[in-house]
This record gives C-alpha cells, structure tokens and sequence, in this order.
C-alpha cells in the first residue's frame, strides 16, 4: 500500500466513523430527549422540576448545618412554626394556627395545626413540637449552631432566653421566657427550626441528617452527594392543593457558566446564582425568564479601626466619601444592586431613611484627610475578596475600582487577595487595613445585622473590623429585649445614626441576587432569605 | 516476579507514609480554622473552641498526626469534619464517578494519540504529521475551562445532541449498584439509559482526554521515528512485508515502552487532576470532593483523599511497570 494511498483510506474511515458516532448519538437524541428535558417536564404525567445550584448541602437534618444550600432542600421537607411571607420576613401562621405572646412578653402561646402528619405517618402535635426543642436544648455549638445563635445558649445556661417549653394541650404549646426577645417569632421561622419526626430522630440519631422526616410538602428520596437530591410529593400534606409538582431534584453544578448553559439546554428548569452580566441574556431569551430575588444582604468595605490611620473617624468618614458607589453598582453589579448608606437592607423594619449617605466627594475627602493630618495621604493595603457572593459579584474588581477612588485623594491602596478561609482568618484577626466583605441576612431583623457585625461582643468574630462603642452597644441590648415595635425600630434608628458617623464601614451596595428560570415554570417566588419554598411551584 | 510485586508494594509504605507527612503539615500551615468554617459566621467564640477540643484540634500536630496513623493503621480514615461522616463511608461514589471519567478519557486519549502519533511518524513532514502536531500543541496548551463552555455550547445548546453537565438524565436515574453508571445500567439492562450515561460521558470524556490525547501523540511520534529507523525495520521492509505490519506489529512494540509510562503517569493524573473538568461538568468525582474539603480544611478529607489518589497512582504505576514486561520480554523483574 503507498503512503498515499494508506492516508486517503484512513481519512475515509474517520469520516465513517464520525458520521455514524453523530448519527447515533443524534438517534438516541430523539429518543432519550434529554436536550429538550424542559418541554419533557410538562408533556409527561410527572412534573419534575429540576433546580441548578452552585453547590450541594451539607445535611439535611437542618438544626445541624449552617449554609444556604442545605436550607434550599429543609425548607421543604421541614416545615416550622411560624413562617415567613411569601417574599418578605413578616411573620405568618404555618404549623402554628395560632399564637398569643403575653403582655410582658415572657410567655407565647402556640395554638397548632390538627391533623398534620409526619412523613413517617407520626402525628404531628404538641409533644412532638416540646421533643425537637428538647433535642436542640440539650445540643451545644457544635451539634446545633443555629441554636445557640439565635436563642442565647443550651439548656439551663443562662444565656439560653427559652425558659421552657410545655405541651398544654394535644395542639397547644406554651414557650416561656427568661427575658423578652424582640425577634423571637421570627426565629422561630428560620428554616434550621423545622419540626421534625421525634419518631425518626429518635430512632437515626447522628444519621436524621441522611434520612429527614418532616411535615413538609416534599418527602425525602434519594441524596447522590456532589450532584443530586431528589424529594418527591407528600401525598398528605396538610396545606390543600400543595404541593403542585411531583418530584424536585436539586443539582450541584458548581461553575456559573456551565449551571447557564445547563438552563439553556433545557436540562434544569431553575438556576441559582446568575450572575448580573448574565442577567440581559436571559431577558433576551424568550424562553426564559428572570427572577429577582428580593435584596436582603449588604456588600461593604470594612475598616480595621485598630490599624492606623483607621483607628480616626475622619480618615474613614474621608474614605467614605472618597468611593463613588454608583460607579461601582452601575459597572459591577450591573445596577442590580442599590447603593448603601447603611448596615442594613431598606427591607428591614428599622431602617433609618433619613441618615443623609456620605456622597461621593473626593475635594471632601482630601480636606477630612488633611484635618486628620495626613493631606499626603498614605499606603495601605485593600483585601479584595477572591470568591463571588450574591453581596459582591467581583470583589477583584470593585477593589480596583476603590483603589483608582483612593489615588485620586492621594491614598495609595495594594490590593491583596487570599483563599478565602485563609481571607476570613485573616480579617478575623484584624490583619487587614480594609477589605471588602458582606452579609446576608437570616431572620430579616436588624438585631442579625448590627449587632451581629458591629456589636463588641462580636469582635473577633463578625465584627471585623473591631469596632467598638459602649453608646451603640447600649442600644443594641436595650433593643433586643424591647417588645415595642415602634419604640425598639426608634433604637435601630439611633444605632444607625451612631454608625453612620464613626463610620467603620463604608456601606457599598444591596444586591438584588438573580435567578432563571424556563417559561414554563409559574409561580416561583424568590424569598430574600435564599431559601425558597417550592410547594405552590407549577410547571406548564 | 512476585517477589518483585512484593518488593514494590513494600516500597509503597514509605511513600505513602511520607506523602501523608506532608500533606498533614502543609495543611496545617496554611491559615484557617475548620471549626470556624464549619460552623460559619454566626458561631460563638465558646462555640467554636467547644469544637476544636471536640475535633482534637487543640492537641499538638505530633498528637494529631499519630492518631491518624493509627487510625489508618486500623483502616481508619477519619471522619469527615463537615459532614460527620467516616471518609471510608463516603469516598466510593466520588472515586468511582472519576475512575469511570478517567478511564472513558484514557481510552479516548489511547488511541486516537497513539494511532495519530503511529501515522504521523509513518508519513513524517507530509501535511498529516504537521496537522496532527499543530492539534496536538493547540491540546496541550488548550485551557480545559475554555474547551468545556465551547464544547457544551456547540454541542448542547446548538446542536442540542449531547448534555451539557451531570452523570445521568436526573428525571431517569439510574439505580446505583457499583457506582460506575456504565456498568450499573449494564446490570440492569437498561440500554436506554447506558446510552444517556454515554452521552453524558462524552464532553467530558473528551475535555479531560485532550492533554493526554496531545502528549501520547507527540510522544509516540518520537519514540516510532527512532524506531523506524533502526536495521531490523529496513530489514523487515526488504524482507517485503508490508509496511503496515512493519509499523503496526515489529516498530510499534520497542517503540511502546516509553508510551506506556506516559500514559501511566497521565492515567495517574487524570484522577486526581481532573477538578477543572469536574468543576465545569458538575461531575461529582473525587477532584472536587478533595478541592472543596480544602475550602472548608475539613482535615481528613483532604489526608485520606489524597491518600487515596496517590495510592492509586502508585498502583498504576506498578501495573504499568508489569506491562512493560508482556510487551517486552526481554525486560526481566528479578
């Protein structure tokens, strides 16, 4: 065989192969029809819905976990107490019909759903609610994190505000208080209190987190961890008509990019942390759609008040001033965000409209920096965070944008970067001159915001930027045990005056988080906690 | 040779001892508090120091790290800090979703590369060689993160013929038995989804083959033009047998050896170096199990899955080692 005439047959035969490998794989295209997944969904019996997401949960046993992801999934196997509005953090009936707090505030009263039943078929009631506080008391911060956070401490320590909880009734509960905690309810309908089966956690012990049985309008099916979770319909949920779809299959695609492309195939049905570039794409597809989900977060630039020449007001009220916010939201977030001026998202009640923001000024700047000695200006170094968050999209590049802010009222800025534990360790510390950080909320209440990141007690932990102020702590106790809502959103009002002039932040931006979706799926609402609850969810 | 099986799986203990050495250490020195991590932003000062007792973490890294000889002594490969859970427990899944990658991605890598490599000695300077070359310099230098978003928008969204991410079609999954979905939904008959799980294998697959597709070619493009070379090719030509057995049974055999440690080696790295392309196609595989335990210093996970990897490699590289002898029989293990 010559050379020539070997080459020629070889070519032939790769182009035979590849036609028949495209032509297979076409064939089974048609007939697998995972490319069209999304019309599949609705033209067949079984309606699944299909949520892409950036990463898995850790458990599904809630009251054990921290983060986000895992709550996506409790959110609806669990159900809690009380639940939060549909796209807001006021407070609604769920397990509990009903609920009477006391005048003083030291006794809730719990009237319950009847006829509610577990997963397992266990009867929801009274006794079940007094087992899965019982269960939580008696944990500690590593067991039950969320418990000891939002209620003080566990069991008979005297930071835990529960005093007691007595069943009174086959459906009533009574909840009695050490001292009144203004939030209270609204814990309480946080997604790591869902109730759960005491017939099943009794039983699984450290495994419930495996095997979750709840009240909840999906049941638990199957967890391929790193990839899928798949729930499926609880035929005797107790709310009627819910809930619509037959099965959800949560899926961990990590990279943002390839969860869009999966969307656009029509291999998932949702997907979660669209970034705002990709937001035009998707509103210039007319077979999906956006969703916003409400803004419950803040993105800043913290300060270390330790380091100098941060440890003076006027050099942080002069860095206030010299960072055009508005450029940063309209290049970075996309303008799917809101310029800050304060700690706390507009949402929460409390919020202080009338604090005029430090507005973007750098003649200002440059006289504040010259009053505190330093018309040179000076060198420092900015930590621009190296994973995006909803509350700060690309801190490499917001950190730039800060950095050329700085120049021009003569502060020169070094940006540095770490992996992030190593980032959090290290602002933690207090090693960092400024970095930019940010919060989303838990609960909606102001308390999970000021006092969690600029309380003193929090130093070292949330408070990075070791702030501290006896007048603002002051506020922030008197305000955690006020069951005045007027008079306790007065003292948040004063809270934020007080940290809008010593200025340990520089309050950047609250962004709106976006989700996608096909056409066909209705009635999905985004909650601003990041945990949404799919029971009233429909695909066409 | 079992005595030379015996001699290098002895030779594995100090290895392996040594690289968890130093794993442990450098984990360690990087900054960063797993009970921190663990229990997020909210956790209390006494909280998290409740916890580092709990995990051993107040102990000095001498303590530390004997307790985990001793435990892996004992088969023991801790418990995973995050999610509560003995690694040994919950390592398969994740091993056997890259071995399964790894090994379609090998085979596609095998022989496209060698055969590419074979012809372009053969047809050295023609206008093949130069192509294959070019594709195979473009492959090595070929950003995974790029190629995959490329191939899954031609390939999903375009022509909508292949899934863009995922294992399996998740509104069909597949029943799990050994983890390995090939064999799985071989088991239990069902054609329609080993297609679908076949599919789903191909951008990947084909992501993840590219480098070591582009080095085996040029690789054995060297080796076969040596070999071509030599008399005992000349001769074999003269004798008047055709070029294709020359090539294909007489020069390929000397000219495979240093193929075979190559692909050993690439085989070995594919395991554990495949976290862009998990990342990218949402594969749950080992890479990113290890990749996101660093993001959390869930301790054990990142020492035993590396363990794990790196034995692995080492076992490949024995197995490769055996291999040379089959191909070659003069090569002796003694």
């Amino acid at each position: 065989m010559g050379k020539k005439k070997f080459l020629s047959w070889a070519f032939l035969l790769l182009l035979l192969v590849s036609t028949a490998l495209y032509g297979c794989s076409s064939d089974n295209g048609s007939e697998g029809g995972e490319g069209e997944g999304g019309s599949e969904g609705g033209s067949t019996e079984e309606k699944t819905l299909i949520f892409g997401r950036g990463g898995d949960s850790v458990s599904l046993d809630p009251i054990t976990v921290t983060d986000g992801e895992s709550f996506k999934v409790t959110k609806n196997v669990f159900d809690t107490l009380v639940n939060f509005g549909e796209q807001d953090t006021e407070i609604e009936p769920a397990l509990a019909s009903e609920w009477t707090p006391s005048e003083d505030g030291l006794t809730y009263t719990f009237t319950l759903e009847e006829g509610v039943k577990f997963h397992d078929g266990t009867d929801f009631n009274a006794e079940a609610v007094v087992k899965n506080f019982e269960r939580w008391a008696a944990g500690d911060g590593e067991k039950f994190p969320y418990y000891g956070s939002m209620f003080g401490g566990y069991g008979d320590e005297e930071g835990n505000v529960i005093e007691s909880v007595e069943a009174t009734g086959d459906y009533e509960v009574v909840f009695t208080l050490k001292r009144p905690q203004a939030p209270f309810l609204k814990n309480l309908a946080m997604s790591p209190f869902g109730i759960a089966s005491p017939t099943a956690f009794e039983e699984a012990g450290d495994a419930f987190g495996d095997n979750p049985v709840g009240t909840g309008p999906f049941k638990f099916v199957e967890w391929k961890r790193n990839d899928t979770i798949t729930i499926e319909k609880f035929d005797d949920y107790w709310v009627d008509g819910e809930p619509k779809l037959d099965q959800v299959v949560f899926r961990a695609i990590p990279d943002n990019s390839a969860r869009l492309n999966a969307l656009l195939s029509g291999e998932i049905d949702l997907a979660d942390g669209i970034t705002p570039s990709d937001g035009a794409t998707i509103e210039g597809d007319e077979n999906l759609q956006l969703f916003e989900r409400p803004s419950m977060n803040v993105g800043y630039l913290g300060m270390t008040v330790t380091r100098e020449p941060f440890d003076d007001p006027k050099v942080r009220q002069a860095v206030n001033h010299a960072i055009d916010k508005q450029a940063i939201v309209d290049a970075f977030f996309e303008g799917r965000a809101e310029v800050a001026k304060n700690p706390i998202p507009p949402v929460i009640s409390g919020y202080n409209d009338s604090i005029e923001g430090y507005d973007y000024n750098p003649e200002r700047a440059k006289e504040l920096l010259a009053e505190a000695g330093l018309a040179d200006g000076f060198e420092m170094e900015l930590y621009a965070m190296p994973v995006p968050r909803p509350y700060m999209p690309d801190g490499q590049k917001v950190a730039e944008a800060i950095q050329k802010n700085l120049a021009d009222v003569g502060v020169t800025a070094e940006i540095v970067s770490f992996e992030w534990a190593t980032y959090l360790e290290k602002a933690a510390n207090g090693e960092a001159d400024a970095f930019l950080l940010g919060w989303t909320g838990d609960n909606g209440d102001a308390d999970n915001f000021l006092y969690a990141l600029l309380d003193q007690d929090n130093v070292g932990t949330n408070n990075y930027t070791y702030y501290e102020s006896q007048e603002l702590h002051d506020v922030l106790i008197q305000a955690q045990s006020e069951v005045d809502e007027d008079v306790r959103n007065d003292l948040y009002m004063q809270a934020q005056e007080i940290i809008h002039e010593d200025a340990p932040w520089v309050p950047l931006a609250h962004s709106t988080p976006l989700l996608a979706g096909g056409k066909n799926v209705i009635n999905f609402k985004a909650h601003p906690t990041g945990s949404d609850k799919l029971a009233s969810v429909d695909l066409e | 040779m079992l005595h030379y099986i015996g001699r290098r799986l002895l030779q594995l203990i100090p290895v392996l001892l040594g690289m968890t050495f130093i794993v442990f250490m450098i984990i360690r020195a990087i900054p960063g508090d797993p009970a921190q991590v663990i229990l997020g932003q909210q956790a209390s000062e006494e909280a998290i120091k409740a916890l580092r007792t709990n995990l051993g973490l107040d102990n000095p890294w001498y303590i530390q790290y004997f307790d985990y000889l001793k435990g892996l002594v004992t088969g023991d490969l801790g418990e995973s800090l995050r999610t509560r859970t003995p690694v040994v427990d919950e390592v398969w899944p994740y091993l056997a979703a890259t071995i399964e990658l790894s090994l379609f991605a090998i085979i596609i890598a095998v022989i496209i590369g060698i055969n590419a490599g074979i012809i372009s000695a053969w047809f050295q300077n023609s206008w093949f060689d130069y192509l294959a070359m070019i594709i195979a310099l473009i492959g090595v230098s070929m950003p995974i993160f790029w190629l995959g978003l490329m191939n899954q928008w031609i390939f999903s969204i375009e022509l909508g013929i292949l899934p863009t991410t995922g294992r399996e079609n998740v509104r069909d999954p597949v029943d799990v038995i050994t983890g390995f979905y090939v064999i799985d939904t071989l088991i239990a008959g069902d054609f329609n989804q080993l297609s679908t799980v076949l599919k789903h294998l191909v951008l990947p697959g084909t992501a993840l083959a590219t480098i070591p597709m582009a080095i085996i070619a040029r690789m054995t493009r060297s080796s076969m033009l040596e070999v071509m070379r030599s008399d005992y090719v000349r001769t074999a030509r003269s004798k008047g047998l055709s070029m294709f057995w020359v090539v294909y049974k007489h020069a390929l055999k000397n000219a495979i050896i240093p193929v075979l440690t190559i692909i050993g080696l690439q085989m070995g790295l594919l395991l554990g170096g495949a976290i862009l392309t998990e990342t990218i196609f949402g594969w749950p595989g080992i890479g990113r199990y290890i990749y996101e335990a660093i993001g959390f210093r869930d301790y054990p996970v990142i020492q035993s899955g590396i363990l794990i990897v790196a034995f692995i490699f080492v076992m490949i590289n024995l197995f490769v080692d055996l291999l040379y002898g089959l191909v070659d029989p003069r090569i002796k293990y003694d």
